[in-house]
């Protein structure tokens, strides 16, 4: 490389700079976007980030509320027959127009291998094309939630995606780089024109979005931050207009700093404790020869032992809303009914008593440390506490990586006592009925994610009558039967659900939506 | 002379070899990479399918023996995390810790061999004891802490640094980024560099230190002296030529280190580097890109070691009789 | 940093090398040389004095430590972050407050140090076990043994401290399944810094043992037949214990701030019991909220810790090089 060139590029670097720096927003996030494939990672935070780019048929609003998208409108023109009308005159970034024919495409694409999002439509569904702007889909029976997850399904152009050669969908097996995973091509309010994976993602305005523009900038900069002092430090320092998630003991540094604001908000996602109540001797316990989780005493024992209320000051800063069912209070009607046990750690000693346990015994907990709000630090809060009515917590934090292989059915389901968290995708309760509550084998067939493998067959019997039932009223009714079983059993110890902090700059205006995903059609920099 | 070569170089691929095996068991056991790969929803039939897909339900031998026949191609396959090829990301971010690495190691001799310098020549001063009392603190503290704290002074509190990543850089050819070229790019490389260099500019300074205080004693510089040369030239011509032979070994085979341990500084910084990429990696169990990094750094050192050796060979002919 | 070079100490040792080897020398040094160079340092007697005082307030920590931050049943949430007893809202039960799980600080610290001191005492005396058997053996028998050796040497280097830490952390617990973390981080620690630092022991005894060995007292002792075992042990490995400690007590702190800086990376003690380094990796994330105590203090008894024993090492390999004497 010559000199000349060398000036000559950092004079373009220059230019640019400058022109960028008009409208521009800078924002990190402890994890990484990395691969632009819609279909390919059904995480939060990859689904957030490519629903600036891509959109769905459907859409969620601030409040979380359906609203249309891609699709104008919707009916169920017979009970196993959806209809959308399609909306006209939309184009991708690449000036393809919008038809039935995408959304067709996208839904063999989105069901076939590799997916990781193929529960989102039915394998036994059919699609038929009725026009360009109509699409009707048939299912084998009645499912009053069938689109209740597809704000993050996102319709992708047939025509571009076919000649790029990227029908299949981008899966870690393969060897050549899928063209969808480095490049996109949406019908959202911004295209994406540089990716590159775990450093840099640039996001430009797209002008000839269908919808009104809401949002006033013109460039999104998002760099991955995944250290949490780093990250606060960059937004103290004014170098990022908003970083998220904030640790919950920075949000005040934060709101005394002159210039950040902290933003703070419930989160869908409940954080509970759960038991082995399937092996007959539990892995990690002294209790030879017997379960004691398998006894209701011992779980409410445990229930009562936790004061969830110091949990919620000390450990959360008051950022947690304790609960008393497995979901969050937004997603159901009848959450008020119920109410936690009572913090008792006498009556918790007294109920180990009576099941055998009067100088209470030692169980290996569970927990991850890098996966939720705090995890390590609640579980060992929760150690403490149950200390002190006897027993005693061998407590094994670990990375999420270690932690979801030992305790996932891919591990076999290798814990005694352990804490998870839960966001139902469908923001529905059938979601937390089917993978958390119903039985389970050992193989995880059944609910895969009801890992002490309880069993309770009332259960099963009113998950089945919710899936298909139409009518709001009974159906809540049916879900609260069924919250209230393992509510009585404390089949599970909710905790709280987790707040959300993010730390964002004085001039900047956005929504911080329940679903932790982050929408950049909501910003406004003033 | 070719047969020592030949010799060590098939040491030196024996000791890669070993390596890759390593690298490859160790991965072996760190964790599941499916559930990385996955959304939590992913049934359990997927998950097996994807592992068979994947090769890992393949027998351990029949793995190690693909692992390596790519791995002497270039070829280490495909990023879990990102699935792209690992060697492009890592052609992406060789000139991020290249650059952090050189300037650091700059820093190191520009500050370490004058400090060292001076408190080789002025044992009993209190400058020299300054020097070293600094320096030792600056070995006491970790690497970890000294970046936090250099992040809270100089990027929190008084605002003038960044606090991450390396600004803005400019393209050069195809695929190098260079931070050199413009401000910002130059000002997110101090706080990086200082605190990735501290250790080096210590090392370097202590033994310049003891190399001058042994040098001044020999015989040769007193006869210098003795000749009535002035000091500045004794010092200058004679005794710091002589030191920095050790000097310049020492700071070649520190390069590597440098490198290496580029890790955790680029953590602090966010610097999107390879050690980055790297602590990420094993994070998220994506066995491609820690495999890759295992045996460049392997390399890396190697390499070194290598080219030291044969060095020496022409060097110090003492070692041609002494060695089978 | 878990690296050193100790080209410093060989070029001490190369020397020391060129002298007579009369036996008993170690105790004759104690008595003499080495004694007076200590006490006319008045910085080393200091250092010798804090650490001596360091040391035992962890290794009395038990007895001397107002409570037991490991004995879950004692302590409450309720009591997290209380500030310094200078401060406002402090509690006079916590004279340096408490952490985020209403841990005494102090307490902590004294706990912490021991913790990390038998770690790094533990992984010192190990590592120096393996480096000098192995560089006795590599240096006495040279040929192919010597050759392997050094070569297990070189791949030894290829794995800095924090990638032998999460070889050993993996491959434990691929053995052992799920077993608790805490009972393994101890042995994990111990065993990735030990493997860390051997190579600097066994090149440093190799280099003396290959110039020792063509001496005339060890060829006349092989020649009447004393094995080699015997040979190595008493009349090698005394020459060699000088660089030895210096290798050793510069380790000591190495092995304090990795440790430390394992834990910042996730692979070390874990915060159930906290050495200093998990301490100050606890308190990181809570510099920027004001509750600065629980990593600052943490943070300077591991600066003093480190910094008094690497004064002694510093005084140790100048009082041990005959050069400069």
């Amino acid at each position: 490389m010559n000199k000349k060139t060398l000036i000559f590029a950092a004079f373009l670097a220059a230019g640019t700079g400058s022109a960028a720096q008009a409208e521009t927003f800078k924002f990190a996030f402890q994890g990484s976007l990395n691969g632009l494939d819609p279909y390919s990672l059904n995480e939060t935070f990859t689904l957030s980030s490519l629903g600036n780019a891509y959109e769905g048929l459907t859409r969620r609003g601030v409040d979380l509320a359906i609203e249309p998208a891609l699709a104008e409108r919707w009916e169920i023109v017979e009970p196993n027959r959806w209809r959308f009308y399609l909306r006209e005159g939309v184009k991708f970034h690449n000036g393809n127009d919008f038809t039935a024919e995408d959304v067709a495409f996208s839904i063999e694409r989105v069901r076939s291998e590799g997916s990781d999002l193929t529960t989102r439509v039915p394998a036994d569904a059919k699609v038929e094309i009725v026009d360009d702007y109509t699409v009707d889909i048939v299912l084998t029976g009645p499912n009053p939630i069938l689109h209740y997850e597809w704000d993050t399904f996102y319709i992708m152009d047939k025509d571009w995606t076919t000649e790029n050669d990227a029908v299949k969908v981008t899966s870690a097996s393969d060897t050549t780089p899928n063209y969808a995973s480095l490049n996109a091509n949406g019908t959202g309010p911004f295209k994406i024109v540089s990716h590159e994976a775990g450093v840099k993602t640039v996001f430009e305005k797209n002008d000839g979005w269908w919808d009104e523009a809401k949002h006033n900038v013109d460039t999104v900069e998002f760099t991955p931050i995944p250290s949490d002092a780093t990250r606060v430090a960059a937004l103290l320092s004014g170098e990022l207009d908003m970083v998220y998630p904030i640790p919950v003991q920075d949000i005040k540094r934060i709101n005394d700093n002159a210039g950040t604001v902290a933003l703070t908000g419930p989160e869908l996602r409940t954080i509970f404790l759960g038991m082995d109540q399937m092996r007959d001797e539990l892995l990690y316990s002294d209790v030879k020869g017997k379960n004691p989780f398998k006894d209701e005493k011992v779980r409410k024992a445990f229930y009562q032992a936790i004061d969830i209320e110091a949990i919620k000051n000390k450990v959360m800063r008051d950022l947690a809303t304790p609960s008393a069912i497995m979901i969050s209070p937004f997603l159901f009607s009848k959450s008020s009914e119920f109410e936690r046990y009572p913090y008792d750690p006498e009556n918790a000693k007294k109920l180990l008593s009576e099941a055998g346990y009067p100088d209470g015994f030692t169980v290996g907990m569970d927990c991850p440390n890098d996966r939720y709000v705090n995890d390590e630090s609640i579980c060992q809060a929760v150690a403490a506490m149950l200390a002190r009515v006897g027993v005693k917590v061998d407590l094994n934090a670990q990375p999420k990586a270690k932690y979801f292989a030992k305790v996932l059915a891919s591990g076999g389901f290798d814990t005694s006592f352990y804490l998870l968290g839960w966001t139902p995708g469908s923001l529905d309760s059938w979601n937390v009925l089917s993978n958390l509550m119903n039985c389970r084998n050992e193989a995880g067939e059944g609910s895969p994610f009801n890992l002490g493998g309880f069993c309770d067959d009332k259960i099963d019997e009113l998950s089945g009558k919710v899936l298909t039932e139409i009518d709001p009223e009974t159906r809540d009714g049916l879900i609260a039967e069924a919250y209230k079983i393992s509510h009585d059993n404390a089949y599970y110890i909710p905790l709280h659900q987790q707040g959300l902090a993010w730390g964002v700059a004085d001039n900047i205006e956005l929504v911080q939506r329940a679903d932790n995903q982050f929408k950049f059609r909501f910003i406004n920099k003033n | 002379m070719i047969g020592f070569a030949t010799r060590r170089l098939i040491q030196a691929l024996i000791v890669m070899l070993v390596v890759a095996l390593l690298a490859f068991t160790m991965f072996r056991f760190v964790g599941d990479p499916i559930n990385q790969m996955v959304g939590i929803e992913t049934s359990i039939e997927e998950r097996e399918a994807l592992r068979e897909r994947l090769g890992l339900n393949d027998p351990i031998p029949v793995q190690f023996l693909r692992f390596v026949t790519k791995a002497a191609q270039f070829d280490f396959g495909t990023s879990y995390q990102f699935r792209q090829p690992v060697s492009e990301l890592f052609a992406k971010r060789i000139p991020a810790t290249l650059e952090l690495s050189l300037t650091s190691a700059l820093f190191a001799l520009v500050v370490g061999i004058p400090m060292g310098i001076y408190a080789g020549l002025n044992r009993e001063s209190p400058i020299s004891k300054l020097f070293l009392s600094v320096s030792l603190v600056g070995i006491s503290l970790p690497t970890f802490f000294i970046g936090i704290l250099l992040i809270f002074l100089f990027s929190v509190t008084l605002q003038w640094l960044p606090s991450f990543g390396r600004g803005e850089t400019v393209q050069i050819g195809s695929w190098w980024t260079t931070g050199f070229l413009t401000i910002s790019g130059l000002k997110a490389l101090i706080l990086p560099s200082i605190t990735l260099g501290l250790y080096q500019m210590t090392l370097i300074m202590r033994l310049i230190r003891a190399e001058m205080l042994e040098v001044i004693r020999t015989d040769y510089i007193k006869f210098a002296r003795a000749r009535g040369l002035p000091d500045r030239l004794v010092h200058f011509r004679h005794a710091l030529k002589n030191t920095l032979v050790p000097v310049i070994t020492i700071t070649g085979l520190q390069l590597g280190a440098i490198i290496a341990f580029a890790t955790i500084t680029e953590t602090v910084f966010n610097w999107p580097g390879m050690g980055l990429l790297f602590l990420q990696a094993v994070q998220n169990v994506d066995i491609p890109i820690m495999s890759a990094y295992l045996l460049l750094t392997a390399f890396l050192f190697v390499a070194i070691n290598f080219i030291v050796d044969i060095l020496y060979f022409y060097i110090d002919p003492r070692l041609r009789v002494g060695r089978p | 940093m878990p690296y050193v070079s100790n080209e410093e100490v060989s070029a001490a040792v190369q020397d020391r090398s060129n002298e007579q080897p009369p036996a008993g020398r170690v105790s004759r040094i104690l008595d003499s040389d080495l004694f007076h160079s200590f006490l006319r340092s008045k910085i080393t007697v200091v250092a010798a004095i804090a650490t001596l005082i360091l040391f035992l307030l962890s290794f009395l920590a038990p007895w001397v430590a107002p409570h037991n931050p490991f004995d879950l049943a004692t302590i409450s949430i309720l009591d997290a972050r209380v500030p310094p007893i200078w401060q406002e809202y402090s509690d006079p039960r916590f004279l340096l407050g408490t952490d985020d799980q209403g841990r005494d600080l102090l307490s902590g610290i004294f706990y912490g140090m021991r913790i990390s001191l038998i770690i790094g005492f533990c992984s010192v005396i190990a590592a120096a076990v393996l480096g000098i058997s192995l560089g006795l053996v590599a240096g006495y028998m040279g040929g192919r043994v010597d050759s392997f050796i050094m070569r297990v040497a070189d791949v030894q280097l290829t794995f800095p401290a924090i990638l032998i830490a999460l070889l050993i952390d993996g491959i434990a617990a691929g053995i052992f399944g799920g077993v608790d973390r805490e009972f393994f981080a101890f042995y994990i620690l111990i065993v990735s810094l030990a493997l860390s630092f051997w190579v600097q022991y066994a090149r440093t005894v190799r280099g003396s043992t290959m110039v020792e060995k063509n001496k005339e007292y060890v060829q006349a002792a092989r020649v009447i037949g004393i094995p080699a075992v015997i040979i190595m042990v008493r009349h090698i490995l005394p020459n060699v214990m000088g660089p030895v400690m210096v290798i050793a007590t510069i380790n000591l702190a190495l092995a304090i701030v990795t440790e430390a800086t394992l834990s910042f990376l996730g692979v070390g003690m874990p915060p159930t019991q906290p050495s200093l380094g998990t301490l100050i990796a606890i308190g990181n994330d809570f510099l920027y909220s004001g509750e600065w105590w629980i990593a600052i203090f943490p943070g300077l008894a591991l600066a003093l810790l480190v910094l008094n024993v690497n004064l002694l090492g510093d005084w140790l390999r100048d009082a041990l090089n005959p050069k400069l004497r």
